[in-house]
């Protein structure tokens, strides 16, 4: 069979999978919908988290980004990882054994606001919002190279693009399993779909690693691929790969991982996954199977990026741009430029690796490195599901949130507090399916800037989330009037300078071409959430002390979510007088 | 729940968890920023099974530290847990909201 039909075959046989999971987890309750039942194993739950987290920028982009950046390509790996330490000690058991359903929730009581309630639900939207925007990009990058053959004529009939065949039914199937299962069927499809996505990341790598070194454990053979790596580097006059801070200051690198730790420990789609499962306990352990899948791709992800760039290399090497262009051994340059995302228009006799590879799009490494290094049809195919599992897993989380935000915190808690369980199952499954039309027109039709602002979303979770909820759990003291200023400050001033830094970006068409300012105090518009995190911290510690502590029911709120089993009335009266 | 006395009082377990947690935070910020980030350049003259040093710990050895400290986290305080006496009953679920 050609790539075309592997890749059909594949696509329908994990999507029927995938509905076959959402009529077996059909819902009727509200903690079905929200949280599962609150019945989630742990391992599964591993999985899930695993499939949740692990996006379309995990699987598409990521090594196509480490590839090309070397050595400052770790501020993902790191980033993406380290943020699970933060998690799994600082927030996941104390906020599973706070119970109830959302992020919103637990900032509403602990802060006994709504107003609070509001400002974190609107910010759980604004981040998951941003965030989905970037999957659809995935499905529609996914479909337009692998079936774009096959969807054509239907696409051309219908008079659309093939990229808006691709989300219609990437949007179709996420709206079966969430609008009927609920977080208990996106739980269960999750797990389905972390299978497919690790399985299709790392055959790849282990097959070309094999071939490569002899040796089947990626993470074994990029040691002996590295030195060659380097070398073919200087012969070609480029950096050495493993050399540190050739494209970010020391200074930056540091503030994007440490960024990207906190705004990963403090995104309302990760934690809420944490609420799923029965006990204290398992809410640690889940924390550990969760950071064990992720590290499985994420360790395997540099060997993909140095296999990917050292073959390109080597070609290059040895046939130059334009040989490159015609020999067999390097078709995939041919189906890929047909997609427009190599320019090899820009090729010419002589010209210099570097420059050969700006032609490339960093988020075609992983889709073509089984192409690049001459894989059978069949990897090839499953690399495509697997993108798609990993882009509408991730979605599917970020809808349930985006629903609970305004079906349970908005609608349930605020407008109508007295809907029956039915009238709240009925209004949260009616949201869950107008944020999927949502989702699919930011797909259809991209927004320069919302592509712009995904990138930032861990910036604007770390700068508001994160402070709020490490304070709410480690600190009683804080009260309400701190934390809203302290989001407050954090939230619109990490927002304000991300707009100074980049806007121009999204703006350029309007004549504004220049940054106000490229950086402050040295870090760039990535990792500025470090400094909106610091103030937030700041700010709420000053309003806290000089306004009255919370009341007593919320101090032992406090200290009830710091043990694992439900203390007494006479234990929390004894916490109290000491 | 209590049918035996704890070993620790909830005051102790409190202030124990705080002090480890402090302590794989330092390992953590150890591990991601000071040996993968400061000394990088520095680590990576040393040779690590054919990588540099710096290079390894930046893009495998810092992850297998992070997930060696959730697992470290998740042993220790379900032992402690068990000291204080203040583990969940059996697999019971908490009931959301039985916190307050």
């Amino acid at each position: 069979m050609s790539i075309l039909g592997w890749t059909t075959f594949w696509v329908i046989a994990t999507f029927s999978l995938y509905i076959g999971i959402a009529i077996w987890s059909r819902v009727t309750s509200t903690k079905g919908f929200y949280v599962a039942g609150q019945g989630v194993p742990t391992v599964a739950n591993g999985m899930a988290v695993g499939a949740d987290w692990m996006s379309a920028a995990s699987f598409i982009s990521m090594a196509g980004l480490v590839s090309f950046m070397g050595f400052d390509g770790s501020v993902y790996l790191m980033g993406w990882t380290g943020g699970y330490v933060l998690l799994a000690i600082l927030l996941a058991p104390f906020l599973r054994k706070f119970g109830e359903y959302t992020v919103p929730d637990f900032v509403g009581k602990r802060y006994y606001s709504n107003y609070a309630r509001v400002i974190a639900a609107i910010a759980a939207i604004f981040v998951s919002f941003t965030y989905v925007a970037g999957q659809m990009r995935g499905v529609g990058v996914v479909f337009s190279r692998f079936l774009g053959e096959l969807v054509e004529p239907l696409a051309a009939g219908l008079g659309v693009e093939v990229i808006t065949i691709g989300v219609i039914i990437g949007m179709a199937i996420v709206a079966t399993y969430a609008v009927l299962g609920g977080m208990k069927g996106i739980t269960y499809t999750q797990v389905a779909q972390y299978c497919v996505l690790i399985v299709a990341y790392t055959i790849p790598a282990v097959a070309i690693g094999y071939s490569m070194t002899g040796s089947p454990i990626p993470q074994v053979a990029m040691g002996e691929v590295l030195p060659a790596l380097d070398g073919l580097q200087q012969e070609l006059g480029l950096d050495m790969y493993s050399g540190p801070f050739a494209n970010l200051s020391m200074l930056n690198v540091f503030a994007i991982t440490f960024v990207l730790m906190v705004g990963t420990a403090g995104l309302p789609h990760v934690i809420v996954r944490f609420y799923t499962v029965k006990t204290v306990k398992s809410a640690r352990w889940s924390a550990l199977w969760a950071i064990v899948f992720i590290a499985i791709l994420y360790t395997v992800a540099p060997a993909v990026a140095m296999f990917s760039r050292y073959e390109i290399l080597q070609s290059f090497s040895d046939l130059g741009a334009m040989g490159m262009l015609e020999s067999p051994r390097t078709s995939w340059v041919q189906t890929w430029a047909a997609t427009g995302l190599i320019e090899t228009g820009q090729w010419s006799e002589g010209m210099s690796a570097n420059a050969l590879l700006s032609t490339i799009d960093r988020d075609i490494i992983v889709l073509a490195t089984p192409e690049i290094a001459n894989l059978s049809p069949w990897v090839v195919g499953l690399v495509a599901a697997g993108g798609l599992a990993a882009a509408l897993s991730t979605a599917s989380g970020l809808m349930l949130v985006i629903s609970s935000s305004l079906a349970h915190d908005v609608y349930g808690e605020i407008i109508n507090p007295d809907a029956s369980e039915q009238k709240r199952l009925k209004v949260g499954r009616g949201i869950i399916f107008v944020a999927i039309i949502g989702a699919g027109l930011l797909g259809i039709y991209p927004l320069g800037f919302v592509a712009e602002v995904v990138a930032f979303a861990f910036g604007l979770a770390a700068a508001s989330f994160f402070p709020v909820l490490v304070l709410g759990i480690f600190w009683k003291r804080c009260n309400k009037e701190g934390a809203i200023a302290g989001i407050v400050t954090g939230l619109s001033f990490t927002f304000i300078m991300i707009i100074l830094m980049r806007a121009h970006v999204a703006l350029a068409e309007f004549g504004i071409t220049e940054p106000v300012f490229d950086s402050f105090l040295g870090i760039n518009a990535q990792g500025i959430g470090l400094i909106g995190m610091i103030l937030n911290f700041i700010v709420t510690y000053l309003v806290t002390m000089s306004t009255p502590p919370p009341p007593q029911e919320v101090q032992d709120l406090v200290e009830q979510i710091r043990y694992p089993r439900t203390l007494t009335k006479d234990e929390l009266s004894e916490a109290a007088s000491s | 729940m209590a049918d035996s006395t704890p070993e620790i009082d909830r005051e102790t377990y409190w202030r124990t968890l705080m002090r480890r947690t402090l302590i794989l935070l330092v390992v953590w910020f150890i591990t991601g920023f000071v040996l993968s980030i400061f000394l990088a350049e520095t680590l990576n003259a040393i040779n690590f099974g054919g990588i540099p040093f710096g290079f390894w710990m930046a893009q495998q050895g810092s992850i297998f530290v992070f997930v060696s400290l959730v697992l470290i986290y998740a042993i220790a305080t379900g032992q402690l847990d068990k000291q204080a006496g203040v583990e969940e009953d059996g697999d019971a679920t908490s009931a959301p909201g039985a916190a307050h």
